[in-house]
């Protein structure tokens, strides 16, 4: 009997990171900023929508307990640069899992298919690479209103053909292993066996690309906010507060610098990584 | 090769129909008509003004009508800046945002393939992880969050350059803008060309050329910096992409009168014939560019011309 273990993707990916010192840094200071924009508001006695009318575009200060400053409406640039983080966050991982699932169905059902089906919905690929997308999730955003339901999805749908096409390249080399025909010789339906058998064995490209996928989709919500199409107020998220720091830089430069700060860490580090993970993990570079 | 052209001119014609089809629809779907007010107009005028703009037609006659204008290079009237049409007003900001965007693409490209040779040759060197950690940081912070802070140290601290705005067109008001909007492609430009240099270098017949006793300076000009470039021609598509887009943001941070920030304008305006003639202008200018990168490329590389 073989007693072998196989290794998970996840013990895998771990030891791929921590060989990598930059991708190790980056994970941590990843973890610590989610904790911290989770718990982080706990520590300050102020709401983020709390106008503090003593203290109107205050610089950092300790001593009245707003650490990082005030915004011109008196509001407590800490805590609202961490409840900015958790709308740039949620939006980057529910977004990137919306294009995970468009990306993930849309690349196996091309490749399991092949032949005709699969030469044309690659070839819409294609088209759809062409597009200025972009411009179509404004146009969306300015229609129908800056709902934040509408931004993840608007934002999901732009983000999925990079993962369409390595998922339907990693299909066509699973649909030849011996367990998809042992499955087919079973009579297993097709959507059976590429549920059951394709798409757990994919995971490992797909970890990859959820960490290049989050930082990618981040931007494009920072984006659409500094536009004034992103989540509305008393909502905030990094990309608003760097747009509305940017209006007064020279009167009160930390409304620029603080959260321009989280959200190139945050940008950074998952780049670094993503990076460091596909070197790693990729099975297209290995040899 | 000319069968090549044309054969990747005509495959460029659907993708063209496909994105004019979805901006038409995309703008007829909206809610609320372009002539809501806050005083409701009497109805007889309203009509007026629909049958004015055609938009008592039904959609298919509205849809041939827009693609028999837009053949000959007429985009329709705007619906806020009622007595311009939508062509006019693009070809006002249209310069603007080409030579920010030329200069743009040319500095990207000289310091990006410079930069990355230069890492490349000098692999896994203090130099090399300087020259990768700065791209890294260049791709990771976007250039709307660059863009203010260079103006706040070159502009406001320093007070060299001027923050915002054409001045007389000169000179220095293009640094700034042109700067925020090379930088990232720059830092992209710089990982693609250190990435296939270095596998070029190790190639054979680099071995051969070096065996041959050849100075690595002639090496590197005259057989190394051809094939190491291949990638770098196969992403100036992407870049173009990446420059209209950020040019959106960024003309709107330095207000240069250019077509992005008419697009903005718009948008938050609500002036849907000029958002849609914009974004059909944007994506035929992608497509277009799409499909000289592929020529260029055919040229450089013969294998692909079958």
């Amino acid at each position: 009997m073989i007693t072998k273990q196989s290794r998970s993707i996840w013990t895998e990916a771990w030891g791929a990171i921590k060989k990598n010192a930059r991708a190790t840094i980056a994970f941590y200071v990843l973890c610590f900023m989610v904790v911290f924009v989770v718990i982080g508001p706990v520590f300050s006695s102020f709401a983020y929508d709390f106008t503090d009318w003593s203290y109107l575009a205050m610089p950092p200060n300790f001593e009245n307990g707003h650490i990082l400053g005030t915004d011109s409406l008196g509001r407590d640039v800490y805590v609202r640069t961490l409840y900015g983080g958790r709308i740039s966050l949620m939006v980057g991982i529910v977004s990137t899992f919306v294009s995970l699932f468009i990306g993930v169905s849309y690349g196996v059902f091309s490749g399991y298919m092949g032949g005709k089906i699969d030469g044309f919905m690659m070839r819409f690929i294609d088209v759809m690479y062409a597009l200025p997308f972009m411009f179509f999730v404004i146009l969306l955003m300015v229609f129908f209103g800056r709902n934040i339901f509408l931004i993840f999805i608007a934002i999901g749908a732009v983000n999925w053909l990079d993962m369409a096409r390595i998922v339907r390249g990693q299909t066509l080399a699973l649909k030849q292993k011996e367990f998809v025909e042992a499955a087919e010789a079973l009579g297993v339906g097709a959507l059976a066996i590429m549920r059951r058998h394709i798409v757990p064995n994919l995971l490992g490209v797909v970890v990859i690309y959820i960490t290049l996928t989050i930082p990618q989709v981040i931007l494009v919500e920072s984006f659409l906010s500094f536009l004034g199409l992103g989540v509305q107020e008393p909502l905030t998220s990094w990309g608003m507060l760097v747009k509305e720091g940017a209006e007064d830089m020279q009167s009160t430069p930390w409304l620029l610098i603080v959260p321009a700060i989280f959200l190139a860490t945050t940008l950074f580090c998952f780049n670094f990584l993503g990076d460091g993970l596909r070197d790693a993990l990729d099975p297209r570079d290995r040899q | 090769m000319f069968a090549y052209v044309i054969k990747r001119f005509f495959s460029a014609i659907p993708t063209l129909f496909i994105l004019i089809t979805i901006a038409f629809f995309l703008i007829r779907m909206a809610p609320g008509g372009p002539f809501d007010a806050d005083q409701a107009l009497p109805p007889e005028m309203e009509a007026n003004l629909r049958a004015a703009y055609h938009l008592d037609e039904p959609l298919y006659q509205q849809y041939y009508r827009y693609l028999s204008g837009l053949v000959v290079g007429d985009f329709g009237p705007s619906f806020q800046y009622r007595d311009f049409g939508v062509t006019e007003l693009i070809m006002t900001g249209f310069p603007v945002s080409l030579r920010l965007g030329i200069s743009a693409i040319l500095i990207a490209l000289i310091f990006g393939v410079a930069a990355g040779s230069f890492a490349a040759l000098r692999q896994n060197s203090r130099y090399d992880h300087f020259i990768m950690t700065l791209s890294m940081t260049g791709i990771s912070i976007p250039n709307f969050v660059v863009a203010p802070l260079l103006v706040l140290f070159f502009a406001v601290m320093l007070g060299w350059l001027p923050a915002g705005g054409l001045g007389d067109g000169g000179f220095q008001n293009f640094i700034l803008p042109t700067v925020s909007l090379a930088l990232p492609q720059i830092a992209y430009i710089a990982r693609l060309t250190r990435g296939s240099m270095i596998e070029v270098l190790r190639s054979q017949f680099i071995r051969t050329a070096r065996a041959q006793g050849l100075a690595l300076r002639s090496i590197i000009l005259h057989h190394a910096l051809k094939p190491a470039l291949m990638p770098v021609v196969t992403y100036l598509g992407p870049a173009t992409a990446g420059i209209i887009t950020g040019s959106v943001v960024i003309e709107q941070i330095f207000s240069i009168p250019g077509l992005g920030r008419f697009f903005v304008q718009g948008a938050l305006n609500r002036d849907y014939t000029l958002v849609m003639g914009v974004v059909v202008f944007y994506g035929i200018l992608i497509i277009l560019f799409n499909l000289i990168v592929d020529v260029i490329y055919a040229y450089l590389d013969p294998k692909l011309r079958k």
